[in-house]
């Protein structure tokens, strides 16, 4: 189970105070669906995702990205515990949704690479390997309950 | 995987912007490694990793301009990385699971340091680039 130290946890809702959901939600999901094409096979119903504009600008994607981040939201509010917090998702995505886990570490890796756009100066390496230690965490919570 | 005419334009365009701060960029992408990666420290255990080590700065460097000698290269990357992915393959033994943590807290560095520059085209194209060079560095392994 993965344990946060008050630092980390400091460092991880500090962030997150600051991120405008619905906006890196969307380009988080975007940026991810561009970087690593192959993640659109689970948005075949999402119309034009013909080129990384057409992504960006889908008001699908942004729709879905703010989804997941506001997810996530619940995760930054239960850090002690999100093998729990995520139950009913991951049983969703095995069940349901057929998600390959890994693509839950790419969209991880995508948000940080999101945040340090945005937050700069403030990303620093404790605050970055707190998030990462946090994506890390969800995606192995949502990958928790597959069969 | 190849790198289209558009991901070489990407690549070479950003990395020329980044000017002399290669060799800042490529210690703080070592360190971040180092930090959020700790198994990584495992290949290390004979440096000095404290903040500031001259040692994580020298071979920072080393990383940097190995990078920047592969955007020089990008139609030739296996001949010119050759002597590289020897030493990788022969001496170093580096597990590939690392050049993916490297390239990704490298990603997050030039992210950092250049927000505006990196709009979702250069970021494919840059981590298209890097993946590339993991490859040809582990392609001699086995």
């Amino acid at each position: 189970m993965v344990h946060f130290t008050a630092e980390e946890k400091t460092a991880i809702t500090s962030v997150w105070g600051k991120v405008n959901v619905e906006e890196a939600g969307g380009e988080a999901l975007g940026r991810l669906l561009v970087v690593y094409p192959w993640t659109q096979r689970f948005f075949d119903s999402f119309g034009n995702l013909s080129s990384a504009s057409a992504i960006l600008g889908n008001p699908k994607v942004k729709a879905h990205g703010k989804k997941v981040l506001t997810s996530l939201g619940e995760a930054v509010k239960n850090l002690d515990n999100l093998k729990a917090t995520f139950s009913k998702l991951s049983e969703l995505h095995c069940d349901k949704l057929h998600v390959d886990p890994e693509n839950f570490r790419l969209l991880g890796n995508v948000l940080v690479v999101v945040l340090a756009i945005h937050f700069g100066k403030e990303f620093t390496p404790e605050v970055h390997a707190a998030w990462q230690k946090l994506v890390a965490g969800v995606a192995s919570a949502l990958a928790h309950k597959y069969h | 995987m190849a790198l289209s005419a558009a991901d070489k334009c990407n690549v070479k365009e950003f990395w020329e912007k980044l000017g002399e701060n290669t060799n800042v960029y490529g210690t703080e992408a070592l360190a971040r490694t180092f930090h959020s990666f700790p198994a990584t420290k495992t290949y290390f255990a004979h440096f000095d990793l404290s903040v500031g080590s001259r040692q994580v700065r020298a071979h920072g460097k080393k990383v940097a301009d190995a990078l920047t000698l592969a955007v020089s290269h990008l139609d030739d990357l296996p001949a010119a990385l050759s002597s590289l992915s020897d030493l990788h393959a022969h001496k170093l033994k580096v597990d590939p699971i690392n050049f993916k943590y490297l390239s990704h807290c490298l990603l997050v560095t030039l992210a950092r340091h250049h927000p505006g520059n990196l709009n979702p085209e250069v970021h494919a194209s840059l981590d298209k680039f890097l993946s590339y060079v993991s490859l040809v560095l582990t392609s001699e392994y086995r």
